[in-house]
């Protein structure tokens, strides 16, 4: 797949930089930090804008209730963290910001396996599981720059969108430009990037480098797959989903999240809701347990024999389904 | 009084037997719904009648005005004496406040700023609301038009490590804007306050944090007044966060309920309100 002429960033870095942006165009705009201001990059925004940015130190539960008041007195506050210790505090988003439907958005950075060599505690693992579950959160996951700077505008601004709790999940490794400048993100929908036939990889964040590198491996085999990028977890496009599982014999979903409750399951989760006739694969596929450093921004696909493999074995499995409705459950949440 | 601008300047006696008028429709409202929490709610009864009928600048046509001070009760389970205060201050009909923990009602027994107009902020899982409250009043600061926030909450809610990262941060962020009050009746479910875990001494500690304490009577209008007025004239950016530690009675003006743990989240029978409202309403002529 050919990319866009743009450099490699993380979403981190392109939140930063939006978000001093919108601060000088939405009055409204406030943000709190719980002493992670250089990591998240919201201390861009801080030097900017100093009295609407609200260092509470390492609080993460008193800023979150701090956002919420905020939120429910008319601001449009963006409270920042690592995704694992703003969600782990998860009774105060309960509580304080999606039982109210305060507006607060809650930045995680630092997704998944991606962020490397500090390992298990830092790494937002378990977050858009817990996130979706709230009944009032929108979780939103962007995955290259262009994305992320929509999406932190339309958050910003947007007059119905300010209205309700979002969780916004960044990366803090490099990710390649996947979409071009004409790129528009469409709240709630799945955004198909090349559309193909008979696999359609699924991918959000970070995942969606991944499908990148699998959609190049599998058409230098022959086959041509649909290459889909999932912004929107929640609400998700459910009906975007069936109409790909009635089009491919298999769906695959690549993300840096434990497959339980992420996009695995919200792919899982339309199928078995719109009881699609005919089994497909939701094959679902973390990326990976090791934390060395995995900050390069080359597809991993080439550097993971065991997801290669994977994908070797699906591409053989789907010839023999020309000849058989074998079916393929998921094969476990390791690779 | 119904749908004015306060404050006014209501006169003690009057707020007292509006005290007295609160707890009538706790009672009530309790009995009603056969379930809900009657010591700490009979305990800030003074201290939410002083709050709505005194001190706070609200009104109940714009449960939405923008100058509005905010009030949040972190001990969410509190919230049927701010029921009735909104009742008796025309947010909605006395009627409903007997729908009270019914399905669908606005009344839930926590309380939810989404369904009912003039809540604030959703609590009831304790030791949140210090947070959002200081939120509140960060607020207010960036506002044309500031206003003043209050925080009420529980003894027992102290036990939560997060009211401790606000008694840190509000100080640190000179919220002259902010008063807290702590219902300190002495009481949780549990037990007393001094034996599930002891939070004392609980005026040295706040003082500790930079807060300006003041300790009153939670039931006297004579103490509670001057501790809010001098509270709300505090330099909402350069002031320090006050905190009014009242001294309060769990089931406080029913006699068979002060100081009776067993009265924290246990509603009364028929028989049992009659006998509550007969004792409540000979304080009131």
């Amino acid at each position: 797949m050919s990319i866009p002429q743009a450099k490699p960033k993380s979403t981190r870095q392109a939140f930063g930089e939006m978000l001093a942006e919108v601060g000088g165009k939405y009055p409204k705009v406030v943000v709190c930090e719980a002493d992670l201001s250089k990591s998240t990059k919201s201390e861009m925004f801080g030097k900017k804008f100093p009295e609407r940015f609200f260092q509470i130190g390492i609080a993460e539960a008193n800023m979150i209730g701090t956002g919420a008041g905020l939120a429910l007195s008319g601001f449009v506050p963006f409270i920042c963290s690592f995704g694992c210790f703003v969600t782990g505090r998860y009774d105060q988003v309960r509580m304080s910001v999606a039982y109210a439907r305060a507006g607060v958005r809650i930045v995680g950075t630092h997704a998944g396996i991606g962020i490397g060599d500090d390992g298990h505690s830092q790494m937002g693992l378990e977050d858009i599981s817990l996130m979706r579950e709230l009944p009032t959160m929108m979780v939103f996951q962007p995955c290259d720059e262009i994305e992320t700077r929509q999406l932190i505008e339309w958050l910003a601004s947007d007059a119905e969108a300010i209205k309700h709790p979002a969780y916004l999940r960044l990366t803090r490794q490099n990710l390649a430009p996947v979409h071009g400048a004409d790129y528009k993100f469409k709240f709630g929908k799945l955004d198909v990037l090349k559309r193909g036939s008979k696999v359609a990889l699924l991918g959000s964040g970070a995942g969606v480098q991944e499908c990148v590198g699998a959609y190049d491996l599998l058409k230098a085999k022959g086959l041509e797959v649909t290459l889909v990028n999932v912004p929107t977890l929640k609400p998700f496009d459910a009906e975007g989903v069936l109409a790909l599982a009635r089009d491919h014999k298999f769906l695959v979903t690549v993300e840096d999240h434990y497959t339980t409750g992420g996009l695995g399951s919200c792919v899982a989760e339309a199928m078995a809701d719109g009881a699609t006739s005919g089994v497909k694969l939701a094959c679902r596929t973390f990326l990976a347990r090791a934390a060395n450093s995995l900050s390069s921004t080359k597809s991993l696909v080439f550097r993971r024999p065991r997801l290669l493999r994977k994908f070797s074995r699906l591409l053989d499995e789907v010839s023999l389904l020309a000849h058989s409705r074998a079916s393929c459950r998921a094969r476990g949440s390791g690779c | 009084m119904l749908g004015e601008v306060m404050p006014n300047t209501p006169n003690i006696e009057d707020l007292r037997k509006q005290a007295q008028k609160l707890r009538v429709s706790i009672v009530e409202m309790l009995t009603e719904a056969r379930s809900g929490h009657p010591g700490g709610s009979l305990s800030t009864t003074e201290i939410v009648t002083a709050l709505y009928f005194s001190e706070m600048r609200h009104d109940a046509k714009r449960p939405n005005w923008e100058e509005r001070d905010r009030f949040v009760i972190s001990k969410g389970h509190g919230v049927p004496t701010v029921y009735a205060a909104m009742a008796y201050s025309g947010y909605f009909p006395m009627e409903e406040l007997m729908t009270l923990r019914k399905t669908g009602s606005r009344l839930q027994g926590h309380p939810d700023p989404a369904r009912l107009p003039g809540i604030e902020a959703s609590t009831g899982s304790l030791g949140q609301g210090l947070s959002i409250a200081q939120g509140m009043a960060l607020a207010a600061r960036l506002s044309p038009k500031p206003w003043h926030t209050y925080c009420l909450l529980g003894d027992g809610e102290l036990q939560e490590g997060q009211v401790w990262e606000a008694a840190m941060s509000a100080p640190n962020f000179k919220l002259g804007g902010l008063t807290a009050i702590i219902d300190l009746n002495g009481g949780q479910i549990d037990g007393p306050v001094s034996e599930v875990m002891n939070i004392e001494p609980i005026a040295d500690k706040w003082r500790a944090f930079n807060w300006e304490v003041t300790v009153v009577n939670g039931h006297d209008f004579n103490e509670l007044l001057p501790a809010l007025k001098r509270a709300r004239a505090a330099d909402p950016s350069k002031g320090k966060p006050h905190m009014i530690i009242a001294n309060t009675v769990k089931g406080k003006g029913v006699s068979f309920m002060e100081h009776k743990i067993g009265w924290h989240g246990v509603a009364p029978t028929k028989d049992e309100c009659a006998r509550a409202l007969e004792e409540i309403r000979s304080k009131l002529v």
